[in-house]
């Protein structure tokens, strides 16, 4: 999966000459916690975080110092030369990028243009998807023996109980360097056939028993 | 005013995948019979269930899916055709007639509103009822229309009341949920096991609603092995406040039974007495807050022969005023069906304790409910 997939194309922005004012102003109504900040041909020349506007002015406690730093304007505290991401990054590139630098937010640029924004929710929303969660299923965890073949030994017990995979995990076991466990989403209401059929099977289902299974 | 109807058919039976497919209103022919050789259920108090309409299910549905079904049901559709509409699915086979059956649960939803919401009885119960996993375009969890999110909107559009939809099914109540996420005069409270394993997966208490409904969605997702103490505990903190929060004109409630242990497709543990508490509660805040306006439904309950007869009967029980049964069940009742039975059925209203062996978790897992009803309720308590 690509950033362009998961990015936000239509990002808020401002320019250097805006002021503090702006900034809070653009971050309270739309709810967002970056901005970049842009030239006129879209060049990305520094990003405005919320963290960095709490810094910028002095505690709320003191008004009369706060307001006259409002009017300063955002390129006196901006991050300059920011991180950037490429639409054809992929989410594994992304993800390394945001735990590496801890970072919240990557401008997205292409011919030196902004073209988007990702955030470390948009990063979230996607692993949701991956995991399947966003769409009703039931969940099974299966504990394998890392060879060769017993992922296609499973799906073929799943298509001949005619269940539809909305997603396949692969984890390490914590407890041996010889397994996995493998957590798959699969669309039914009523997983306990393809369960029977698993144990048949000898495969180490994982998760509460269900009363009516024989183990 | 009469007390409470029953709203019954027998086409109602008609909501019918396969003999061996999990969900069956064998249920309802159990439940009834039950109650009849208790001397609880008067056959003045049965008033049939009506068709729903087309453009009542439109309410809920789309057209196209709607067209599906009917199409499913005359044998019509080309092969896979129904497949992304969830239809022909392991799940939702294909069966005759679907949309009519389908129809009829519906109807006798309505059937229920408008028996309360006219006044010709305080309470109202159609058992054939309760399909939360409808969506709007697509079947799911056994479920094809969802006779819930019509009610609503036919509550809403008929008689413009403000509702509060009670789910107490061992599976989150999706469909009803995200068809009024976003409305601020319909309130949704689920209660049921997590979305670890178990189906559909979602139902997190951070599910709170969207837009100008944002807070009117209350989820309560209790773990694997949850037992009565504290099913109940947060059933009744939820009720309570929600019905507090909320201030509904009229209650409908889905009375899934599978929350029990017995229950094969779920990990619940709850015994007979979570099924003695909730309608009790239900029809207590009922008159509180809305001068008793309470439509109840069915729901899941996949142990048809030990838990859901007996379970579903409380609820007409306790809508009917009636003291709860106790001790033995109908003899007539247990000889009739035993020999049908797979397995033994329990002779007596409440389960044999205990029913299963003491958890080595429990203490873990109540703590974890109570944090999770806190996290749940906060939103309320902290507004207050």
């Amino acid at each position: 999966m690509l950033v362009e997939q998961i990015m936000n194309s239509a990002p808020y922005t401002l320019t250097k000459e805006h002021t503090i004012r702006d900034a809070m102003k653009l971050m309270r109504e739309k709810k967002i916690r970056h901005i970049p900040i842009i030239t006129a041909q879209r060049e990305v020349i520094g990003v405005v975080t919320q963290r960095d506007l709490k810094e910028a002015l002095p505690s709320s406690l003191e008004p009369n110092e706060r307001e006259h730093l409002l009017d300063v304007t955002v390129d006196q505290f901006m991050i300059k030369n920011p991180i950037m991401a490429h639409p054809l990054d992929t989410v594994e590139d992304l993800a390394l990028t945001f735990y590496d630098t801890k970072v919240g937010c990557l401008p997205v640029i292409s011919n030196g243009e902004l073209v988007g924004i990702v955030t470390t929710t948009d990063l979230l929303y996607t692993y949701v998807e991956l995991t399947g969660a966003h769409q009703p299923g039931s969940k099974i965890e299966i504990r394998i023996e890392d060879v060769p073949g017993t992922l296609a030994h499973i799906t073929q017990i799943m298509a001949s109980t005619n269940t539809n995979v909305q997603s396949v995990l692969v984890y390490p076991d914590e407890k041996s360097e010889n397994h996995r466990v493998l957590s798959i989403r699969v669309q039914t209401v009523n997983p306990i056939e393809l369960i029977e059929a698993l144990l048949k099977e000898g495969f180490d289902v994982l998760g509460p028993q269900y009363p009516g299974v024989e183990f | 005013m009469k007390k409470a109807v029953f709203v019954y058919s027998p086409e109602q039976l008609g909501y019918k995948f396969s003999d061996t497919h999990p969900f069956n209103h064998k249920r309802l022919t159990l439940t009834m019979d039950l109650l009849k050789n208790s001397n609880a259920l008067d056959d003045a108090a049965i008033i049939p269930a009506r068709v729903a309409t087309d453009e009542e299910l439109l309410l809920a549905h789309e057209a196209k899916y709607i067209e599906i079904v009917k199409k499913a049901g005359h044998g019509e559709l080309l092969e896979n055709q129904g497949e992304p509409y969830g239809i022909g699915t392991e799940d939702t086979p294909i069966f005759e007639n679907m949309h009519e059956a389908s129809a009829q649960l519906v109807g006798g939803t309505l059937t229920a509103v408008d028996a309360v919401m006219t006044g010709m009885a305080e309470h109202a119960l159609n058992l054939g009822g309760g399909l939360h996993h409808g969506f709007q375009g697509r079947a799911s969890g056994f479920c094809i229309y969802n006779d819930s999110t019509v009610a609503i909107k036919y509550l809403q559009e008929k008689y413009g009341a403000r509702v509060l939809y009670v789910d107490t099914d061992a599976h989150h109540g999706d469909g009803v949920q995200w068809s009024f996420y976003d409305d601020p005069n319909v309130c949704t409270l689920s209660i049921h096991e997590t979305g670890r394993y178990l189906f559909p997966g979602t139902g997190n208490i951070t599910e709170r609603g969207s837009g100008a409904g944002y807070g009117t969605s209350f989820n309560f997702p209790i773990d694997a092995f949850t037992e009565d103490e504290s099913f109940l505990t947060i059933y009744e903190q939820a009720m309570r406040e929600v019905f507090e929060f909320f201030k509904p004109d009229v209650v409908l409630t889905q009375n899934g039974a599978d929350a029990h242990f017995f229950d094969p497709l779920t990990h619940l543990y709850g015994t007979m007495n979570i099924y003695q508490e909730i309608p009790k509660l239900a029809h207590k805040l009922a008159h509180e807050y809305c001068d008793g306006k309470w439509i109840a439904v069915g729901g899941g309950g996949y142990d048809i022969w030990r838990v859901v007869p007996r379970a579903w009967s409380l609820i007409w029980t306790e809508m009917t005023d009636q003291p709860m049964p106790t001790g033995s069940l109908p003899q007539a009742w247990l000889d009739r069906w035993q020999p049908e039975s797979p397995v033994p059925l329990i002779p007596t209203w409440e389960d044999p304790s205990p029913l299963y062996e003491a958890i080595p978790r429990k203490a873990e897992i109540e703590e974890k409910n109570a944090m999770m009803l806190d996290k749940a309720l906060h939103i309320i308590r902290s507004t207050k």
